[in-house]
């Protein structure tokens, strides 16, 4: 992380690694609408069951993107915190966004659990191959946002990071904000939108 | 001559030091909650059309509609995209636009469902 | 000085700390483990990359031998696919875009006037991580029973088409390989890509603006969005690939009702811009060398900048031409027709640009040239068969032949390969501080020209008259003959013209001809420092103040336009012109570059264990993780630069 090692004069004048994230996001965007078109071409497509219609839960759902879409929130704040120089508030909002972020994963895991009970695996049909594939990478992803962002709390509990070191916790708020995102993305297009 | 100089002869900012820049244009605490709070009503929006008969080309269009606002809230308030320099819009742009183009023309080519 | 808040030094911190000094010291092995300079990885690229050119080549050998007469028997069917799929899947992967990862290396900071890329730690990480997926993908030869003729590697075509890839049609690990060891090559060349984007966007010299850049540096900056665009959707369809074969996914399984053209709209939209990912670096390589050797700027500059960045668009509306007989419809075809019609445009435009920097120019025929030369007359031919490819009503007759063989052979080793040719002679001199022999450099050039028309020109005629690829023999009267007789002793001519290089190369490297720091009186800054160039490049940043900055350093006009030296000690020539007086290692006294580190290349390890472990034993796959992120963290955790006490 290169703490403290001062600000570079770039020819731009933004920061290399800000703008090497930046890039890295707009490069999962091809990731993730790769898998995306996979379940768009596939839906409606399995020969045999289950069917999403006989899997999706709503109300369950709504309520884990939620429980996303607010760990955004208080990863902003956490940010917020640490650009002021607060690196208490920083702490708490740090741990209150892994929190939600965890809750999220115990909700797909929850979920998968569900599914693979009702008969639905990797392998049944293209719903399930899809659907675990996409949905599961997302996890995977949201799994190493909780890991970056418990490492930067630890960092910060040796007063690693301070106002100066506020890109640290800005980059990782990047990649938070777009895991969320693509979970939007997901939300709609795979348990809201149901074709008949 | 260093890169500082260079710039201060052609009068351009000596330093992008990205929080002082950002001082004047950091959203508050109070309006990242009030962001918040109206990504949730769109999320309940969105939950409660799905409950509602209707015809299914504008359920489609409308939850594009939303999700699209709650995508762009958060790229541009929370991921401070609106406020920061173009490059990163057109990092991240550039990247996005280029999967919705490919993959719809792929889909289009299979005869795919997009929704 | 960089500190971190109240460190505590720790035994382990002290033991890391030292090992990276002790690498700092080394002029051995444990420097070149450890190295995060730009130079020391470009040399580590290519020579790796010239290995795999070497393996690939002897793939090649092999096949041309079966092929040199219809029913022959030296090799089965099985073993020429398994050669046939590896010579692809190492042309593309472990040599062209190693190479020219060598030469974004070795040269973008250098023309740039930087010290290093913008992130060296990466930098090293991509390297060894490329090392650890060839030498993965090349172990899969030994896994089956290689001594009575048994090849384990992929046979599925370095395209992989599913469902032929999955594992109900083709069991065993070959294609396994070939899946998890592209996923490695393509964290690679992705890390590259993030890499030299920041470092070419932020890193320039002071005056450097975006259309004062070499044209090296532009092609450089284009091909790395491709990279960083194009990767992500080829990792996918290998994870999909990965999944059906490990896991029983139903991606391309027809018989789960999946369609199976999702493999190749896949693999091609990635392929697409993947091919434009090999060439654009040669393109790079000769706008430099060309201009430098017709002592003229280069014609049409903003036209060549343009072009490519329009190629690199362009390169995403095309992929379908790959698929023209697949069934896709007219509407389908017709659409993908025109836009491949159109994206011959840009490439025409660099080339009239090429020819008009030579036009009227004091051309000096220096190996370097010959190259440049070679590769505009060869890419041209090679283009001209792709617009033939374009038109869908001659695609339906020419695809799956050996038709297709030439033409794109003609781009890639007419276009790519003597390209890079070109810029090895090039910039050998900067880089060893001596020439490659001139005259054997024109050796290896005609007998390699010789040989390469040898070899592909006669697959246009057996493509026409319907020679199938991918066949492992053929039997007689089909008119075929003769050209696959011409064609397998253009293959040994080619390795002998290869032969010659190596002879060249390690002769000259030891008792070459001396260089100073600009023998070709060239144009732009890596000829303004000593060759070989000091650790830190530039004593002091330079200052640019136009394009070609290094040549107005040298040169102005006088009243009549005429070119003329600027006198050493005049006005303008306040900058040093000419690289290596003591004056500088002054001022390098106060340079400090990061320190050396083991961290990318214990992360690079992991991977090959995670890939080998998916395949035979999963209890590796910790193992694997383990080393990835110990890896990760101690990268994150230690400082640049250590201080030392």
């Amino acid at each position: 992380m290169a703490v403290g090692t001062g600000h570079l004069e770039t020819s731009t004048g933004l920061d290399n690694r800000k703008l090497l994230m930046w890039l890295f996001l707009g490069s999962e965007c091809l990731f993730f609408g790769s898998f995306i078109a996979a379940y768009l071409l596939y839906r409606g497509r399995s020969t045999v069951g289950p069917y999403p219609e006989d899997l999706v839960d709503i109300p369950f759902t709504s309520v884990s993107a939620f429980v996303l879409l607010m760990s955004s929130v208080s990863m902003v704040l956490a940010l917020a915190a640490i650009q002021r120089g607060n690196v208490r508030n920083l702490q708490i909002w740090l741990v209150t966004t892994a929190i939600l972020g965890l809750a999220f994963i115990g909700g797909q895991a929850y979920e998968f659990t569900e599914f693979y009970h009702e008969g639905l695996r990797i392998d049944t049909n293209l719903y399930g191959t899809t659907f675990f594939v996409l949905t599961g990478f997302h996890g995977a992803h949201v799994t190493i946002g909780v890991l970056i962002l418990l490492s930067l709390f630890t960092w910060s509990l040796r007063g690693g990071i301070q106002q100066k070191d506020s890109l640290n916790v800005e980059l990782a708020g990047l990649y938070w904000h777009f895991v969320d995102i693509v979970w939007i993305v997901i939300f709609t297009l795979v348990y809201l939108v149901q074709p008949q | 001559m260093t890169l500082a100089d260079y710039r201060r002869r052609r009068g351009e900012p000596l330093v992008a030091e990205e929080h002082e820049v950002h001082a004047e244009h950091h959203p508050s605490a109070l309006e990242y909650l009030q962001i918040g709070g109206i990504l949730a009503v769109i999320t309940a929006v969105e939950v409660g059309l799905y409950y509602i008969e209707l015809d299914f080309t504008l359920l489609v269009v409308l939850l594009m509609v939303l999700s699209l606002a709650k995508f762009s809230m958060v790229v541009a308030w929370f991921m401070h995209l609106k406020f920061d320099s173009r490059l990163f819009t057109i990092a991240f742009v550039t990247g996005l636009v280029t999967a919705m183009s490919i993959f719809a023309a792929a889909l289009a080519t299979l005869h795919g469902q997009l929704v | 000085m960089a500190t971190i808040a109240a460190p505590r030094r720790s035994p382990l911190s002290r033991a890391l700390r030292d090992a990276r000094l002790a690498a700092e010291e080394s002029t051995g092995l444990l420097n070149w483990l450890a190295t995060i300079d730009h130079k020391k990885i470009g040399v580590l690229y290519g020579v790796s990359a010239f290995i795999f050119f070497c393996t690939g080549g002897i793939e090649a050998l092999l096949m041309r031998t079966q092929l040199v007469a219809p029913d022959s028997d030296v090799l089965n069917g099985d073993q020429f696919n398994r050669l046939l799929t590896m010579h692809g899947t190492t042309m593309v992967f472990l040599v062209v875009m190693p190479m020219s990862a060598a030469f974004f290396n070795l040269m973008v900071p250098l023309q740039i006037g930087a010290r290093d890329v913008a992130f060296p730690r990466l930098n090293a990480f991509s390297y060894w991580t490329f090392l650890a997926g060839g030498i993965f993908l090349n172990a899969s030869f030994f896994t089956e029973d290689i001594f009575s003729g048994q090849l384990g590697s992929p046979d599925g075509g370095w395209f992989g088409y599913a469902p032929l890839s999955l594992k109900t049609y083709t069991p065993g690990h070959g294609m396994d390989f070939y899946a998890l060891g592209l996923q490695i090559l393509g964290i690679a060349s992705l890390a590259g890509g993030f890499n030299f984007i920041v470092t070419i966007l932020n890193l320039r010299a002071p005056g450097m603006t975006l259309f004062r850049m070499p044209v090296f540096v532009w092609m450089t900056l284009v091909t790395s969005f491709l990279i960083i665009f194009a990767m992500p959707v080829i990792a996918v369809a290998l994870f999909e690939l990965t999944f059906d074969r490990l896991f029983d996914a139903n991606f391309f399984d027809p018989s789960a009702g999946a369609n199976p053209l999702l493999w190749q709209h896949m693999f091609w939209l990635f392929g697409h811009p993947e091919v434009y990912i090999l060439i654009l670096p040669a393109f790079g390589i000769i706008s430099e060398i060309i201009p430098v050797f017709s002592r003229k700027p280069l014609f049409g500059y903003p036209f060549v900048v343009f072009s490519g960045i329009a190629i690199g668009f362009m390169s995403w509306g095309v992929w379908v031409h790959h698929m023209y007989t697949t069934g896709l419809g007219t509407i389908a075809n017709s659409a993908f027709g025109i836009s491949t019609i159109l994206i011959a445009v840009p490439t025409g435009v660099k080339i009239f640009n090429w020819m008009g920097t030579l036009w009227g120019g004091s051309i000096r025929f220096r190996a370097p040239m010959m190259f440049a030369i070679g590769t505009v007359a060869m890419f041209t031919i090679g283009g001209l068969s792709g617009v033939t490819h374009s038109m869908v009503p001659s695609d339906y007759q020419q695809q799956d032949t050996y038709y297709v063989v030439a033409h794109f052979h003609y781009v890639l080793f007419g276009g790519a390969i003597f390209g890079l040719f070109g810029g090895i002679y090039y910039w050998f001199p900067k880089f060893t501080g001596r020439f490659l022999n001139e005259t054997l450099g024109h050796i290896h050039f005609w007998i390699m020209f010789i040989g390469f028309n040898l070899t592909f020109f006669p697959m246009h005629m057996s493509g026409l008259l319907g020679m199938p690829r991918r066949i492992y023999t053929y039997t007689d009267g089909y008119g075929w003959d003769l050209y696959n007789l011409l064609s397998t002793i253009g293959a040994f001519t080619i390795a002998l013209s290869i032969a010659i290089f190596i002879v060249n190369f390690l002769w000259s490297v030891r008792a070459g001809k001396k260089a100073g720091a600009d023998p070709w009186d060239a144009r732009t800054l890596e000829w303004s420092i000593p060759s070989p160039p000091p650790h830190y490049n530039f004593a002091e940043i330079p200052q640019v103040h136009a394009r070609d900055e290094f040549w107005h350093r040298k040169y102005q006009e006088d009243a009549d336009g005429n070119v003329v030296p600027v006198m050493a000690g005049a006005a303008h020539a306040t900058e040093t012109a000419h690289g290596g007086d003591g004056h500088d290692e002054h001022h390098a006294e106060g340079i400090h570059l990061p320190t050396p580190s083991f961290f990318p290349l214990i992360a690079s390890l992991g991977f090959p264990f995670v890939a080998t472990g998916l395949i035979y034993d999963y209890a590796l796959i910790p193992v694997g993780a383990t080393l990835i992120i110990v890896g990760f963290y101690g990268w994150a955790l230690e400082p640049a630069t250590e201080e030392v006490d």
